[in-house]
């Protein structure tokens, strides 16, 4: 009797615990489909050619999107160039020059600090130092750079994650045949780490498109199209995530709002399906 | 063969300053953020700053107490976590132990959607969803209140939690879930009385990053929280750290522009205690891992 009791009491603590773990799981991906489908259902019904291709005209009163089209896709290649070579070259540094351990823990405290801090601020910090102390103004160029901060520890982690993967008999092998260390980097180990590279590239591109806190008062909120690329980036530009904030909380307009988002989330699907992509193409070669 | 040396000597150097740009940007920040800080608070005074409870910066008399707003952003993260922890962890425990990997490699890649979806998509989602809803379930007549903010703040966060969470699960050596099981425990008992308390550190790491997430968040709050300097209230419209900086920057000058600078210090050292959490209790994770 005691044992039954007891044995009734485990099945039940079983079965409640097992459908909580099965509805919080349902619940999860509920609310992603419920929220793309939302987003999609009530945007993709406002993209529009003319929405897509056209400046903001306030005499026509009409609103079009192309220049924080443009905008993002300046602001992703600029930060991209900048912010690649110095997160892979401080990987590089860590995984295969850095011989202090110090030094090595604090490069790494400060990935790991740069990664919690929160956009926000660096949005001020850039604000502080990129627009008025060196004096590159409310522009892209402030913009790109606060980015490139941002992203840093995304690309640092990456590759150093790729670069521990290569084996160490590479290495050896490539210096018992009298390879310079420069050398053996250049032709051994950056080839076989290009996977987790460009898989860090795609994350980092994920973060920008989606940022809007750090750029509000770096990249500022400005909708013409410059004449020139050099201009643009003199220049204050909205990014979409951006406009999507201004078009809704500032102007109540949120067909485009909606219409915003939608591109936004088909870029994100986008680009977490490459990064799936580099990943398995990574891990078929090792 | 001078030559060869010449490069090696250059490229070495290279490749520390690329590795010291993250130094240089943590000590940037943090010098910023203290210098920019300090003179707001230096002329508000620490104690009036810090636990004054009104906020009016544009008032004839301008007040700067910030205490409504540090309030606000503990009591959001708190009811973000008490709501996004116990979802969150019921998913890791989904994803690492119960779920077929065909399952689990079909929710893995939600959970990952759920964490690049930006942040004012999901303030926009709030704005048009949440905020009405809320209206016409607690007959307020705005629904731009904090418990809006803590929902959008819970989706946002479980990502965070799911995956650390998840991992740390995943590291419970086998033996110990093997031991319980043949001990005569069932799969459910042992997944909560066993892996779990021995996944703890991980765990917590999970929480503490989501704290950090949530305290940070400015952009998808700021869309619906309502912006009001209020003391926090579950139904009332209210300011948190992350936006009153956003919120007011555009136009603030003077000791006004001075004063959010000294709010986003306190939100920094917030941030920075976090941080310092974090690395405590992954490290731990990492230790147990280890044994």
């Amino acid at each position: 009797m005691e044992n039954e009791k007891r044995s009734l009491k485990r099945r039940i603590y079983d079965y409640v615990l097992k459908g909580l773990v099965y509805f919080c799981a349902f619940l999860t991906v509920a609310l992603l489909a419920a929220l793309l489908g939302y987003i999609l259902i009530r945007g993709i019904p406002h993209i529009t050619w003319d929405l897509l291709s056209k400046e903001p005209s306030i005499r026509n009163d009409t609103i079009g999107i192309l220049p924080n089209i443009l905008n993002t896709l300046y602001i992703i290649i600029f930060t991209l160039l900048i912010a690649l070579p110095l997160g892979v070259g401080a990987a590089v540094y860590l995984t295969e020059y850095a011989s202090n351990r110090r030094f090595v823990s604090m490069v790494e405290f400060a990935t790991e600090t740069l990664a919690g801090i929160p956009s926000i601020i660096y949005g001020l910090v850039g604000m502080l130092f990129f627009a008025q102390m060196l004096g590159f103004k409310t522009s892209l160029l402030s913009g790109g750079c606060t980015l490139v901060i941002m992203i840093l520890p995304t690309i640092i982690r990456t590759t150093q994650e790729s670069l521990k993967t290569v084996p160490q008999s590479y290495r050896e092998g490539a210096l018992a045949l009298g390879a310079t260390k420069w050398y053996m980097i250049r032709t051994i180990i950056l080839p076989s780490s290009v996977g987790g590279i460009v898989t860090g590239c795609i994350l980092a591109i994920g973060r920008i498109v989606g940022e809007s806190a750090a750029l509000l008062f770096t990249a500022g909120v400005g909708t013409v199209i410059a004449s020139n690329v050099i201009r643009a980036f003199g220049s204050s530009g909205g990014t979409l995530s951006v406009a999507l904030y201004m078009y809704v909380s500032e102007r109540g307009e949120f067909d485009v709002g909606f219409a915003i988002a939608a591109i936004l989330l088909i870029l994100v699907l986008g680009i977490n399906a490459l990064a799936k992509l580099a990943a398995r193409k990574l891990k078929n070669k090792n | 063969m001078k030559l060869k040396k010449a490069t090696e000597k250059i490229m070495n150097t290279v490749f520390l300053v690329c590795g010291f740009t993250a130094v240089a940007a943590v000590g940037l920040i943090t010098i910023y953020m203290i210098i920019s800080g300090l003179p707001a608070i230096r002329e508000i005074g620490l104690i009036d700053f810090l636990f004054g409870t009104e906020w009016a910066s544009t008032a004839a008399e301008p007040k700067f107490g910030i205490l409504p707003f540090i309030l606000t952003s503990v009591w959001g993260t708190v009811g973000a976590i008490i709501i996004g922890v116990p979802i969150g962890l019921m998913t890791a425990v989904f994803l690492s132990k119960v779920a077929k990997p065909r399952v689990a490699a079909m929710v893995r890649p939600a959970v990952d959607l759920l964490s690049g979806i930006p942040s004012v998509v999901y303030g926009l989602i709030g704005m048009m969803v949440l905020v009405p809803a809320i209206m016409d379930w607690f007959n307020l007549s705005n629904g731009t209140c904090l418990f809006a903010a803590i929902l959008v703040l819970a989706i946002m966060i479980l990502p965070s939690i799911i995956s650390v969470s998840e991992t740390a699960l995943q590291a419970v050596p086998p033996e110990y879930e093997e031991a319980s099981l043949a001990l005569g425990a069932t799969k459910i008992e042992t997944i909560f009385k066993v892996s779990i308390p021995a996944a703890k550190s991980g765990i917590v790491a999970g929480v503490v990053l989501g704290i950090g997430r949530a305290i940070g968040e400015a952009m998808a709050v700021m869309m619906v929280a309502g912006n009001v300097a209020n003391m926090p209230g579950l139904f009332k419209s209210v300011t948190f750290l992350t936006t009153a900086v956003a919120k007011e920057m555009s136009y603030a000058g003077g000791l006004q522009r001075q004063a959010l600078f000294s709010i986003a210090l306190v939100l920094f050292c917030f941030i920075m205690v976090i941080n310092g959490l974090l690395n405590h209790f992954l490290k731990k994770g990492g230790a147990e891992d280890g044994k």
